[in-house]
């Protein structure tokens, strides 16, 4: 099992606090809302009310808030199917997220892209790829465009243990290290591809960052439960790639609290896994740490409050939606809006 | 006028493009410097610049990937896959990534690229750098396939393809890179889902792709001197869109209706014509509908055994002959 380089509470680092008070409440924010709206999607899917499959991050929040939070507008989120935390973290609103899933008219694609496949350009999310290793080279792509005209924006691609494993990875890695790419890729290890311990599979311990020499790229292997940690890791790798250094690999030590998708009740976990992680749990910690800094109290409840209030609201909007019009049915196969393929 | 190579022209064409749109960018193995391995795109790294014209490593996927990410956020990419073949390892791309970003992003983001690919057989080499695979691309929703037979139709169909905002795999043919033709001077712009009339005729229509345009044209020249077969020979030209108003008014005048495909059989693009043909003008049809294909095998690498694979000259002019004699 990989273990993170910096484990969780560094007394040092925290008391050298360069994070600062908004941000932590931002950081906190943010992972509850994606906690909220996750257990949410699942609550709908055992009514029926989602379809199809769903992938959740629950456990996984601090992942996606560091990262978010240390980007800046602009900067283009690349995802997988298990992608609604990197959606909500960019400031996707939860009836956007939640309608989709839904297959409502209010989803962010109007229920033609459905739960893998989550995109909003204007809030910098530029898909969601159910296909392993597919977005690691689109990613690449979109960081050339911003070297070729100069743009100061940063890719950002997630992607799963598993994806470490499949050949576009190694292709991505090694393209972006060559051309020096503003492109950071974000490993967020569950320890599990789908069902199998990612260890069986793995020829190496830590399944991203012991691969990064490879590609003359340094060796970075996170706690990806603290907050904290991710949001000072990806503001060190942003700058980097802004400033023409090219590309970083971050591995983010982390666990998956629910099974592979909403078909999965992870039934092959070793017994003792689960409740040892639930101690690590991001939130958990966070919310502890918000204290140890002297947080109110009032502050971090006042949070709570309003993120089940917003996930309750975007619940109903979502159930009041009605479906997408039948006409969208074949509306914009091509680029001129229509499907036409012959005269 | 002046008289320019098939692969001349693929040249002249990006370099077209190039100098009229900076957000043109161009990708792929061997094709800067070395100016590609069947020195189709020699001069644009000296004329558009290393940050133009860029050199990847044997990684078809990074440059199918990297060729998408850069036009949904605003380039407009030429990536090569040097051999059609190749698009098997990085079919991810071509079916499941560029055709459905618009459709699944709701028309959030497009795809503006070209997939240029050396397509088809005739040089002997064998089973895995031979195939046309125009067939594999004409049937996934979202794509724009075209298959030009002469230079200037490089040229052209490379420009409309250029200009155009969806995803566009661009097959060249490889037995075509030598053929040389009369082109003008000045910009040249086509337009996508149009057939052209290469020849009139008034018994027979025969539709063919790339390569085998050529080669329907000798075979009509045949079937007139020495059968008095009036042949109405059509280069296809793109496949999607499909310009059916051509081949239906076509089908209208001559009643028979022939394919010469170098795919092989199954699935193959004339099939789908063949169809739409049998559905919506079978009342003009005088004898049923013939194709000309390359048969359902892999190809061979013997010079003896690939010409005997993929549709001749003789092969060509007999089925037609034949079935036009009302004995086929």
């Amino acid at each position: 099992m990989a273990v993170a380089d910096e484990n969780t509470d560094p007394p040092d680092e925290i008391r050298n606090d360069d994070v600062g008070q908004d941000v932590r409440l931002e950081l906190y924010r943010l992972q509850v809302e994606i906690r909220d709206c996750g257990k949410r999607a699942h609550d709908l899917f055992l009514q029926n009310l989602v379809k199809g499959t769903c992938h959740l991050s629950i456990g996984q929040e601090a992942i996606a808030a560091g990262m978010a939070v240390a980007m800046q507008a602009g900067d283009k989120s690349f995802c997988t199917y298990r992608g609604h935390a990197h959606t909500l973290a960019r400031g996707v609103p939860m009836e956007g997220v939640l309608g989709e899933l839904m297959g409502r008219d209010i989803g962010l694609m109007r229920g033609k892209g459905g739960s893998m496949h989550l995109t909003s350009v204007q809030h910098g999310v530029m898909g969601s790829y159910a296909i392993i290793g597919a977005h690691l080279p689109i990613a690449c792509g979109a960081a050339w465009r911003a070297q070729y005209l100069g743009d100061d924006d940063v890719s950002v691609c997630f992607f799963g243990d598993g994806t470490t494993n499949i050949g576009a990875f190694h292709e991505a890695l090694n393209f972006a290290a060559v051309w020096k790419l503003p492109v950071v890729f974000v490993c967020e290890n569950n320890h599990y591809m789908e069902y199998t311990p990612i260890g069986d599979v793995t020829a190496v311990e830590a399944p991203a960052a012991d691969r990064a020499s490879a590609y003359g790229l340094e060796r970075v292997c996170i706690d990806g439960n603290d907050a904290d940690v991710v949001f000072r890791t990806a503001r060190d790798a942003f700058q980097k790639a802004r400033k023409g250094g090219g590309p970083s690999l971050i591995e983010c030590v982390t666990y998956r609290h629910c099974g592979h998708s909403r078909a999965d009740p992870a039934t092959y976990r070793p017994e003792g896994e689960l409740e040892a992680w639930l101690e690590r749990d991001p939130i958990k910690l966070y919310r502890a740490r918000l204290a140890e800094f002297g947080i109110d109290d009032d502050a971090i409840v006042a949070i709570e409050a309003e993120s089940s209030r917003k996930v309750d609201a975007a619940t109903e909007a979502c159930k009041a939606s009605p479906p997408a019009p039948d006409a969208l049915l074949s509306a914009d196969v091509y680029a001129d809006g229509d499907w036409s393929w012959r005269n | 006028m002046a008289e320019l190579s098939y692969r001349e022209a693929v040249a002249r064409a990006i370099a077209q493009e190039m100098a009229r749109d900076d957000n043109v960018v161009f990708l792929g193995e061997d094709v800067a410097k070395p100016g590609g391995v069947f020195k189709t795109t020699v001069g644009l790294y000296d004329q558009f610049g290393p940050t133009r014209v860029r050199d990847t490593p044997i990684s078809e996927q990074a440059i199918l990937g990297a060729a998408m990410g850069a036009a949904m956020t605003g380039l407009r990419p030429i990536a090569e896959i040097m051999f059609a073949d190749f698009a098997a390892v990085c079919f991810d791309y071509i079916a499941n990534q560029f055709p459905k970003l618009r459709y699944m992003t709701n028309g959030q983001l497009s795809c503006p690229l070209v997939v240029r690919t050396g397509n088809g057989g005739g040089a002997r080499f064998g089973a895995q750098h031979s195939q046309s695979i125009e067939n594999w691309t004409m049937m996934i929703p979202g794509l724009k396939v075209v298959a030009p037979s002469s230079p200037q139709d490089v040229i052209g169909l490379m420009a409309a393809a250029v200009r155009d905002d969806n995803p566009v795999i661009f097959h060249e043919h490889k037995a075509l890179y030598a053929a040389k033709s009369d082109v003008p001077e000045g910009e040249i712009v086509d337009q996508l889902g149009t057939a052209k009339v290469l020849k009139e005729g008034d018994d027979a229509t025969l539709l063919a792709l790339a390569l085998m345009v050529p080669r329907a044209l000798e075979a009509a020249e045949v079937l007139f001197s020495e059968h008095g077969i009036d042949c109405e020979v059509i280069d296809v030209r793109s496949l999607v869109p499909l310009d059916t108003a051509t081949i239906l008014s076509s089908v209208a005048k001559t009643g028979r209706l022939f394919t010469v495909e170098e795919n092989p059989r199954l699935c193959g693009w004339g099939a789908e014509i063949a169809s739409i043909v049998a559905d919506e003008a079978f009342w003009d049809l005088d004898g049923p509908i013939v194709r000309i294909t390359t048969p359902h095998i892999p190809l061979p690498a013997a010079d003896h055994l690939e010409d005997l694979a993929l549709p001749n000259l003789t092969r060509i002019v007999d089925r037609i002959a034949r079935a036009t004699d009302g004995a086929g």
